[in-house]
């Protein structure tokens, strides 16, 4: 599927808020290779990625989550990375 | 010559040498005072600053309300927790299916039911499972998310993040958080009467928001 709109990636930082990691047209052939290493950088580094999305039909909001880049839904404009659950 | 100008340079290092240490003592309480304030303005940075703190909640809650749902953000808004339903159980029972997901069975297929339980997600606590038909308490799931890149921080997710956190695991992957989460009977970490009294609030907050449409609010 095609992208659309320019994507940007936030990450949950403690004690700051989130962070702009990176933004970029995932069309543009830079944007995406840059997009694709912090991607794969994040989850590295053991965070998880989710994409808020918004059900069509009946507007509902939940949050996707994504394991690869190619599982980001071409019309997300954020992935939020925030670090992996553990038991507390 | 040369043996009076070693006794010369002897004796002029004799008599400087108290001048010397003093010098050399004084540069080292210097660098000791330089590397206490270095220390004690990091710790100001990272630990004791209110403002950099309440900025930090601010831009969580905008991030928070900018993902979930207008009737989450104001429950979190007035209430301090969101409700969650459960998607694991429709026809099962509760534990069972709660079980299943801890144990990585098939998820089963999830027909369009009243919800059998719901979670409530406070900041830095516990998530608490319960039946909202009948406000029965089933378990806690305590869980955090440890950002354990680069240096150890002693600071934690805003609490808005947390919540966004537990949200967006829970509605992308209920599985996958509840595996992850460490399961304990209610009571363990959050007072079961505090949760009651939530659920009444929440209760009475969705009668004056809606009337008597919801689940909770029919109970009265």
């Amino acid at each position: 599927m095609t992208r659309r709109v320019p994507i940007k990636f936030l990450r949950m930082k403690p004690g700051h808020g989130e962070i702009v990691l990176t933004e970029g047209d995932p069309e543009v052939r830079e944007d995406e290779e840059r997009l694709v290493e912090e991607f794969r950088r994040q989850l590295d580094e053991g965070m998880w990625a989710a994409v808020p999305t918004t059900q069509p039909g009946s507007g509902r909001r939940e949050a996707q989550m994504v394991r690869d880049y190619a599982d980001i839904p071409a019309d997300a404009e954020r992935v939020i990375f925030f670090p992996r659950a553990a038991g507390g | 010559m040369l043996l009076a100008l070693l006794a010369l340079a002897l004796v002029a290092t004799v008599l400087l040498a108290p001048a010397i240490a003093r010098v050399a003592r004084d540069l080292n309480e210097r660098r000791l005072a330089a590397q206490a304030r270095r220390r004690a303005r990091a710790a100001h940075t990272d630990f004791g600053d209110p403002g950099r703190e309440r900025r930090a909640e601010g831009r969580a809650r905008e991030l928070l309300r900018s993902c979930v749902n207008d009737e989450e953000w104001a429950m979190y808004r007035d209430l301090g927790f969101i409700r969650v339903y459960g998607k694991l159980a429709a026809r099962r029972p509760v534990f069972q299916d709660v079980i299943s997901a801890a144990t990585e069975q098939p998820e089963p297929p999830a027909p369009d039911v009243s919800p059998q339980y719901a979670y409530l997600i406070y900041p830095h606590k516990p998530i608490v499972a319960y039946v909202p038909q009948t406000r029965r308490l089933l378990s806690e799931y305590c869980v955090e998310f440890p950002d354990l890149t680069g240096a150890i921080s002693r600071t934690r997710l805003p609490d808005s993040d947390d919540v966004l956190a537990k949200w967006m695991a829970l509605t992308g992957d209920e599985r996958r958080l509840i595996r992850n989460a460490n399961m304990h009977l209610p009571g363990r970490q959050v007072d079961p009467g505090r949760v009651r009294r939530d659920l009444w609030r929440l209760a009475e907050w969705e009668r004056q928001r809606r009337g008597s449409d919801s689940v909770e609010a029919r109970r009265r």
